[in-house]
This record gives structure tokens, sequence and C-alpha cells, in this order.
């Protein structure tokens, strides 16, 4: 993948100090534990037990139809599961809508086709949630606004609409819009799927300089250079299961599941 | 070194300017006139270019026949003046007993003169003709302010025009001192404030989780009630005005207020039975279905009618509603399931991701409909709205069947005059109703066209 041969050409090197924040702490960010979710008659997600510290940073990985998308988008409630239980930041994801609204507030989510707002610049993107959810005044919204623009590096880009802008740069006022809300844990669903090859280079350097600022990660995704750069642990998903879990060395060297050797074998043999 | 092939360029390609068919005056007249009738390379593809020629030979004449009849009938014929007060004889030809020539068909504008104040404001006092003009100032000026660009204060001149202008208009109009028993009032205004006691205790979770959910609906019912009855108690305080009914209201007058009051009435009502419509509680939605379903399923007359006829024998005896007010709340939820099912179509076209989006950053239903999906939905389906708008204007005028006199209605009663008697008396009273009609159904189209543009803007890549 490109992203191991910018290393050798120097073109981002991890410092000593970027990885001293990427530590894992000991507080729980994410437990799931027996979670079960169906759509219909079909059983998606299977007794899934998951446990996340802050600061670690997951990828989730799997064939398409294999529940990757529907756990992330059960942790924020955008779908319901049935039975077990999720607790987000120690709070308790059930149909109070005060608990879902508190733990949206606090996780950020990327989608697969950005999902955002062509009515509205790029700053209105941005300053929306913490102006209505954080009701916070319009100036510094649009402070925090231009500080996430300058991050994801396309400030230039504030006025114009999201229409006006390439895919690659949506996606990234797509992260910068998440970080304004400054979120404890991001989740990234398939952020890179829907890009023109030379768009995902950008979005995965924002993502790893995210990563490198110590942010808690979830990212489904088949960006396996980003795995192995970034993640703490590498998750295998299929039909709804989650059958393998290893750090990304181990997981890309020796994977012990059938299925998942196949599935390597599939997306890196080419 | 691979050998080089023929069609690799080994230099740029000049640029060319575009051939006469493309570009300049020429090139429009090619495109959109000449083109489809200049083959002459066949025998069957010049038959067809040349019936084509004939064709639009045809039409051009027919267009400029038609134009100029009305022209001269309107303008170059018309009688203009009756400075000697013939009234209908100032409109005779010579056979007839006036002093026109024989054969002349014009316009008899001293007639529309003469009905003017008839055909806009009905029967109502003349002395009293200020109270209207006031009101219609007002709401000109209020209207222009809200919709221009880049004016000051737009937005709460918007706002005060929706909510305090219709009362000033009905004082004004009315002139207030309807009879209202202030106790009532107060009764009421007291059980109003009861209910969001009951919804703010209930939202706080001190009435039990489940009450916590819906506690909102108490709120609303609640400030509503406040909200109604504040407003009986203004129109029933004593302005000092002379008190005008209803029945003593006609014309341009009556259609301004119905349309006005539907047009402005549809929206709000429309996007909340769109939205009740695709909820995800079955009750609402059903309710909402049932509503919307019934009122499209009923023509704008049987509604007037019953409205106006059948209803009073429902009601019990001395409870009178005015019959215009009865006709406005008929023609209100008409439009309005209309507007329904407009907005929804323009609800169906958000992409999912949008609301996703929007819920992922912890905006709240309300939130996410009001600032991400309404305008969006909205701008989406402006032509349909204005369509049900521009329909509901014209439509104004079956008010006539439930002997409400609306332009056209005072058109056609003033044509029964036989002080102006004359064979063009129908034709000019319609024509110039014709003409107040087209402008403002005209205006209100043209105004959606450049709200079109303007709101596609975000849009343009």
């Amino acid at each position: 993948m490109p992203l191991d041969e910018r290393n050798n050409k120097g073109e981002r090197v991890m410092t000593a100090s970027s990885a001293t924040k990427m530590q894992v702490t000991e507080e729980v960010i994410i437990r799931m534990s027996q979670v079960n979710k169906w759509y219909g008659t079909f059983h998606v997600l299977r007794d899934i037990n998951l446990t996340v510290n802050k600061g670690e940073r997951i990828v989730i990985c799997g064939p398409s139809g294999s529940g990757k998308s529907t756990l992330i988008r059960c942790l924020n409630r955008l779908e319901e599961h049935q039975s077990g239980d999720i607790t987000v930041q120690g709070i308790t994801i059930n149909n109070d809508l005060k608990n879902i609204d508190e733990i949206r507030r606090e996780v950020g989510m990327v989608f697969q086709h950005f999902n955002l707002f062509p009515h509205l610049t790029i700053l209105e993107n941005c300053t929306l949630a913490p102006i209505w959810v954080r009701r916070m005044p319009k100036a510094d919204a649009e402070a925090i606004a231009m500080k996430y623009l300058e991050r994801v590096k396309i400030p230039e880009q504030a006025h114009k609409y999201p229409g006006q802008l390439s895919g690659g740069q949506q996606q990234r006022v797509a992260i910068a819009r998440s970080l304004c809300m400054e979120p404890q844990l991001m989740l990234f669903d398939e952020p890179t799927s829907a890009l023109d090859p030379e768009m995902i280079k950008e979005v995965l350097d924002t993502m790893v300089s995210l990563a490198e600022d110590g942010m808690s990660m979830i990212c489904v995704t088949h960006e396996m250079g980003f795995a192995r750069k970034v993640a703490n642990r590498v998750i295998f998903m299929d039909e709804g299961q989650i059958i393998e879990e290893k750090k990304p060395e181990e997981f890309f060297n020796n994977p012990e599941n059938e299925r998942t050797k196949l599935f390597l074998s599939q997306i890196l043999d080419h | 070194m691979t050998t080089p092939r023929k069609y690799v360029r080994t230099e740029d390609a000049p640029l060319l300017p575009p051939p006469a068919t493309e570009a300049g005056i020429t090139g429009w007249l090619w495109q959109n006139i000449f083109a489809s009738m200049s083959d002459f390379q066949s025998l069957g593809a010049a038959i067809r270019s040349l019936f084509m020629i004939l064709f639009s030979l045809l039409l051009v004449y027919l267009f400029i026949d038609q134009t100029y009849g009305l022209i001269d009938f309107a303008i170059l014929s018309a009688v203009w003046s009756d400075p000697e007060g013939l009234k209908r004889e100032a409109c005779w030809t010579v056979q007839q007993g006036g002093s026109l020539p024989d054969g002349w068909h014009g316009a008899c504008w001293p007639f529309v003169w003469a009905k003017q104040k008839f055909a806009w404001f009905g029967p109502y006092p003349s002395e009293e003709l200020w109270r209207i003009y006031l009101s219609l100032i007002v709401g000109s000026i209020g209207l222009v302010w809200a919709l221009r660009e880049r004016l000051p204060y737009r937005r709460q001149v918007g706002v005060l025009m929706l909510t305090l202008y219709p009362l000033l208009a009905f004082i004004l109009l009315t002139g207030g001192n309807s009879d209202a028993s202030f106790t009532g009032i107060g009764v009421w205004i007291i059980v109003g404030l009861a209910l969001i006691s009951v919804g703010r205790m209930g939202a706080a979770g001190h009435l039990g989780t489940i009450f916590a959910e819906f506690a909102g609906i108490f709120g609303i019912v609640g400030w509503g009630i406040i909200a109604l009855n504040v407003v009986r108690g203004i129109v029933a305080l004593d302005f000092n005005l002379t008190p005008v009914g209803t029945g003593d209201w006609g014309g341009l007058l009556i259609t301004l207020v119905v349309a006005l009051t539907g047009i402005v009435a549809s929206l709000p009502l429309g996007i909340i039975l769109a939205l009740g419509r695709r909820s995800e509680m079955p009750v609402v939605s059903v309710l909402c279905t049932i509503f919307i379903e019934f009122w499209r399923g009923v023509p704008l007359i049987t509604v007037l009618f019953m409205a106006s006829v059948m209803l009073p024998l429902f009601l019990p005896a001395g409870v009178n509603f005015d019959n215009l007010l009865r006709a406005l709340i008929g023609v209100m939820l008409f439009s309005a399931a209309y507007m329904a099912e407009v907005v929804r179509g323009g609800l169906q076209a958000i992409d999912k991701g949008q609301y996703e989006g929007a819920q992922a950053m912890g905006l709240s239903y309300w939130q996410t409909m009001r600032l991400i999906v309404l305008p969006q939905a909205l701008t989406h389906v402006i032509p349909g709205i204005v369509n049900t708008f521009i329909g509901l204007f014209k439509d104004t005028t079956l008010v006539s069947i439930v002997g409400i006199f609306d332009l056209l209605g005072a058109g056609q009663s003033a044509v029964a005059d036989a002080a102006w008697s004359t064979p063009v008396q129908a034709i000019t009273i319609y024509l110039y109703i014709g003409i107040i009609f087209f402008i403002f159904c005209f205006g209100m189209s043209r105004y959606s066209i450049f709200m079109e543009n303007k709101l596609s803007k975000s849009r343009r890549h």
C-alpha cells in the first residue's frame, strides 16, 4: 500500500513525540457485551463482545455484508440493537433519548458518502452542531471550525459549498465537521470507499495525523496500509461475528482463521 | 524506442473558432428556428421542410393577428373617457343610438372606471375605504420588504407580517369590537397556562418517563390556546371604528383575503401534515394520511358548499360563524392537504444520509427537519408550491357559489347594470378582471423563478 511506501520516501515519518501521544489508557470507552441485532429475520450481529479503551485505534475489516458497518452504527444508535448491552463512556445505549443525545455529542462519525449538507457552506456545515447542540456562540463556533479546517488543510474553502469541492476535500470537511464537536471517539464508516484513488491519500493522511494526536478511533476500512500503520488491533468480521482479533503485524503475517486467510489473499494479492 | 504511429500527435492541434451554426445570432436562429426546416437533400425531406415553413408562417400570422386584435380592442379602438356622463350611450354605435361608427368594436373603459370601486372593494362603505387603503399599503410595504434581498431586518419584518399584520388588517377591515366575553377568554388563558405547566413538569420527568416523551404536545397546545385567546381579546377591544361586517366586503378585497389566508396558512399546515404522514408513529401517520386523503378527495366547491350551507344545520342554535370565516377555513384546510403532498414529494427526495449525518452530530428531530431537511426539500418543490399558490388564487373565484362576492362575482353583478348596457360591457369587464388575475399570478410565477435561481446556487458545481 502507498502508505508504507511513503514512509520510505520520508514524506510522513512518525515522530517520537507523536508516538508517545498514541498511547492507550486503561479507561474503557466502549463496552459491548452479548450484542445481537436482526434485520427482520436476518441475524446481522451475532453475540458481539468488544471492549475498546480510550486512545485505542481499532480497524474493522471483513467481506461485504459481514455486519461491520452495522456494528459501528449501533455505537451511536443510528441502528438499534435488540439484545445485549452497549455502553459508551459509561452511558448505556437504550431507548432513553437523553442518553442517545449525550452519546452522539461525544461520538463523531464520518460516512462513506460524506453526508455533508449541500445547502450550507463548508463553514456552516462545521458550525451547525456546535451552535445548535452545544449552544455555542456563533463567533466561538466559527473559530473552532476554522481551527479544524486548518487541521484538515482546507481553510481556504470555508465559504464554498460542498458541491464545489472534490471528493477528498469533502471527506476532509466531514472529518473537520465531526471534530468541531470535540468528540471523545471517532467512528469511520468506509471513509475512502467512495473516493477516486488519487484522493484516498489525502483522507488517510488526515486520519493518520488524527491517530497520532491520540484520538480514539474505530475504522471500518479496507485500507490495509492504514491498518498496519496506526491500528492497535485489527478485528475481522464475517457473517455478523468477530472471528479474529490481533495486532496488525500478527493479523497480516499469520492469520489463524481460514476465512481471514481467504479474505486477506483476496484483497492483498493483486 | 517505439515506432511512431500516424495517429499519435507530435504537436498540439490548433484551437478553431466555432462554425456559424454554433455561435452568435445566426447560430441562435439556426439552432432554434431553421434547423428543422432547411433539409432539401431528398424529396421526402424537402416536402417535410416545406410543410414546416408553411405551418410556421401560419402560426406567426395567427399570433400577430390575435395580438393586434387584442391591442385594437383594448387600446386603439377603445373608448377611454365619458366626459359628458352619457354612460352606456358613450359606447353605442350610430345604429344603437350613440355616436360611434357602425361596426365599432372596442373596450368601454368608462364602464370599468365607474365600477372600479365596486370591483375592488364591493359594497364596502365609501367613507371607510381609508381602512382598506391603509391595510393594503402596510401589507404591500411589508411584503416587498420581506421578499426583497438585502434589506435590513428582513426576517423580523417577515415574522411581523405573519403575526401582527393579520391582526391589524382584521381590526382595520372589520372595525374590531367583536363580541366575546372577557371572562371566557380569561378562563381559556388559565387553561392554557395549566397545560403549559403540566407539559413543563412532564418534560422534567416528574410525571413518569412515558409521559415525558409527549409532554411537549401539552406545551404546544397550551401556547396555542393562549395565543388564540389573546387574539380574541384584542379584536374584542373597542377601537372606535365603525363596524363593517364581512357581508359588506367584496371584489378584489375578498379575493386577496381568501387567497392570502389560504397561501399563508397552507404552507405551515402542509409542512406539518407532510411530516406527520412520514412520521414513524403509526397513529400520527394514519391521522395525517386520513386528513390529507379526505380533503384531496373532495372538490373545493363541495367544501365551500358544506361549510356555508350544511355546517350551520349541524351547529347548535345560536352558534353562528361568519360566512366568510367558514369559507376561509374550508379553503385553508383544502389547500393545506394539497400542499402536504407537494412537500412530501420534496421530503422523499432527501437522501437518508442527510438524516444520518444530522443525527450523528446530535441534532434533535425538529432541528434536523428545520435546519437540514426542510430547507432542501422545500427548495426542490418550489415550482410545486407556487403551482398550488397560483391554483389557489384562481380557485378563490369559487366562493361566488356560496354568495361571497369576489372579484369575478363583483364583475358579474356589474354586468347586470342596465345603465351601462352595451354589447361590449361583459367582455370589457372580463378583460379587466383577467388582467388583474394575470398580474398577480404572473408575479408569483416570476418570484418563484427568482427563488429557484437564488437557491440553486448552492447546488452549482
